[in-house]
């Protein structure tokens, strides 16, 4: 074999391995493309994400103290009228609340004041622990027998222990990190309220 | 015929000649079974490696059958399940073969990781034996944990959202994982129909690949035993271990009597208790799944509440969820986390013999913690029992480098 040969064997080599090294990275960039399709099937999907519509909760039945749930995107809704009672309870124990001002809290801007309320009568909440996603239970009265001692009325998630109280504000030292979620709800009228919608979207605030 | 080379012709049929000159019929044979030379001196503990494997076989049979009457729908699920109860033939005996599998599964294999740290056989050369153990101990998770929604029960609902909310709380991207992985707002007829999906054949197909690369490391580096002697350090003149015996049929009759014990501790629970008091087949899950509410007091199935113990010890959100993931993942270090050379629990010393008892019984009582509500008695036990589980992996590399050992013998005993 001359040197001149040698030398072209090389360079075939050289060029094998430039043309197989680049062969692989676009290969594998494509393959890197092909994986978009299935991951992103995994998202919800347009009839998931079209079942989001809001609903309306008629509260002209609801007494006071009482609560009614409403399923909301497939998630439990709560709607309980509070007591004066109750408000005054809430206004008097904040000591015990990690996020008493809700600022680590998802609610709506409309919302975020002591109450967590838009009409301080009236609490509106998503019913799902923001812990690991269990529904509390509503034990409303002062002192339930089925509750820890010194219970001031609200909700225990029976999953894991969390405490909130009727503002939906979570205690200190329970395993949710945060309040419970508002969702964006206005007032139709005096006895009926949208939930999934912001005021500004329509109806009075 | 005549025309063959009769160069095979001792014991061997001109039909597996036939075979064997077009695929490696008796080579594999003799590799994996009938030449296959294991310690003479297995004891109690290694019939559980072969009762993992009938256990599979079950579940992918009747599941198998399961799904054929089976409606991965948010209306049609659990009502398929009451038509398989009643109204398939046999249809009840499959399903429980099935619910009491997955139960016996994971008896099974929690007796045969035992093993593993009782003779040290996740140690040099079986490191890779012992990873490959554990990715098939994790993927088993993932199957019964998905296999749990199919029935769509109150458990089964709530269950699911519990654990996939725990992706929830990773900082950043947690929410959206949770969504990506519901594929809707909350657990919905999408989960149900993706959890179908890898259930029935995505995570299956990866557990049978994953047992048969087990099974190749196993016989590539040979079994450990319960003196943890290498029985290839010693051969004989023809290369064999002159401590070791052929798997077939010495090991494969063994197995057989195993199994039938098995088999009829398994037909007991079966027949007469196919709910397993409740926590084989949890009572909340014999009402339909309801989104709305959550049933009073929601547990996992037993085979995960020691690490539900843990999540639930911890009073942060994010950090339980790390605890509980790093209480499964510390396992795969166990061969780099156990410095002593001595295999056998048999001549190890002391402080490793006191420190796997608090081991098994942290355990255990983590499990019993799991299953119960949370008091707050309940969850200052769970912290001492999760601290003294994590104590294990942590100290275990020093006092193990430098343990006081009793003498290994030259050949097993």
């Amino acid at each position: 074999m001359s040197t001149e040969d040698q030398k072209s064997t090389c360079e075939n080599l050289t060029r094998r391995k430039v043309l197989t090294g680049a062969t692989g990275v676009v290969g594998a960039v494509g393959g890197a493309f092909m994986l978009v399709p299935f991951i992103s099937s995994w998202q919800p999907s347009e009839k998931a994400k079209a079942a989001g519509a809001p609903v309306n909760v008629d509260v002209s039945q609801l007494q006071s103290g009482q609560m009614v749930t409403v399923s909301w995107r497939g998630k439990p809704v709560w709607v309980v009228r509070r007591t004066p009672e109750m408000l005054k309870i809430l206004s008097e124990n904040v000591t015990e609340l990690r996020d008493p001002d809700s600022s680590e809290s998802i609610q709506p801007e409309y919302t975020k004041n002591s109450f967590r309320s838009v009409n301080d009568e009236y609490l509106v909440v998503v019913g799902i622990c923001t812990h690991l996603g269990c529904a509390p239970l509503y034990r409303p009265a002062v002192g339930s027998p089925d509750m820890m001692e010194g219970w001031m009325g609200g909700f225990f998630c029976p999953c894991h222990g969390s405490r909130f109280d009727l503002a939906g504000r979570v205690a200190k030292s329970v395993p949710a990190p945060t309040n419970l979620e508002i969702p964006p709800y206005h007032f139709l009228s005096n006895n009926v309220i949208r939930v999934g919608e912001d005021p500004a979207e329509g109806g009075i605030a | 015929m005549s025309h063959q080379t009769n160069e095979s012709s001792a014991g061997k049929s001109s039909l597996l000649a036939w075979f064997d000159e077009r695929y490696p019929v008796s080579s594999t044979w003799n590799k994996h079974v009938g030449e296959y030379y294991a310690p003479k001196n297995f004891n109690f503990w290694y019939f559980f490696g072969s009762l993992a494997l009938i256990v599979l076989v079950n579940q992918i049979v009747t599941g198998i059958w399961l799904t054929m009457s089976y409606q991965p729908t948010g209306a049609d699920a659990f009502n398929s399940v009451e038509y398989i109860m009643r109204d398939v033939e046999w249809g009840w005996l499959l399903r429980y073969l099935h619910s009491t599998g997955a139960s016996a599964f994971f008896i099974v294999i929690y007796l045969h990781m035992m093993r593993g740290f009782l003779y040290g056989s996740y140690k040099k050369p079986r490191e890779l034996v012992w990873v490959i153990g554990m990715l098939l101990f994790l993927v088993l998770m993932g199957e019964a944990f998905m296999g749990y929604l199919l029935p769509w029960g109150q458990m089964s609902f709530w269950g699911a959202q519990v654990i996939i909310s725990l992706f929830g709380a990773i900082p950043i991207i947690g929410p959206d994982l949770a969504l990506w992985i519901r594929g809707d707002f909350v657990i919905s007829e999408v989960t149900l129909n993706r959890f179908f999906a890898l259930h029935v054949i995505a995570l299956p197909l990866l557990l049978v690949i994953l047992v048969f690369m087990h099974l190749v490391a196993l016989h590539h580096v040979g079994s450990n035993n319960p003196d943890g002697v290498e029985i290839k350090k010693l051969k004989d003149s023809k290369g064999i271990p002159l401590d070791g015996i052929r798997f077939h049929p010495y090991y494969s009759v063994k197995d057989a009597m195993g199994a039938v014990f098995f088999f009829i501790l398994f037909a007991l629970v079966l027949f007469y208790a196919p709910e397993g008091g409740g926590f084989f087949i949890e009572a909340p899950n014999f009402e339909p799944a309801n989104p709305l509410k959550t049933p009073e007091h929601i547990v996992p199935v037993w085979y995960f509440t020691p690490f539900y113990a843990i999540l639930r010890a911890i009073p942060d959100k994010f950090l339980g969820v790390v605890a509980m993931g790093i209480a499964v993942v510390i396992i795969f270090a166990m061969p780099w986390l156990d410095r002593c050379k001595v295999k056998s629990i048999r001549y190890r010393g002391n402080s490793y013999k006191v420190l796997l008892s608090i081991l098994v019984i942290s355990f255990i009582v983590l499990g019993f913690l799991g299953t119960q509500p949370s008091t707050p008695l309940y969850t200052k036990l769970a912290q001492i029992f999760t601290a003294l589980y994590f104590m294990f992996f942590l100290v275990l590399p020093f006092t193990s480098a430098n343990e006081k050992t009793k003498p290994v013998p030259e050949r097993v005993t």
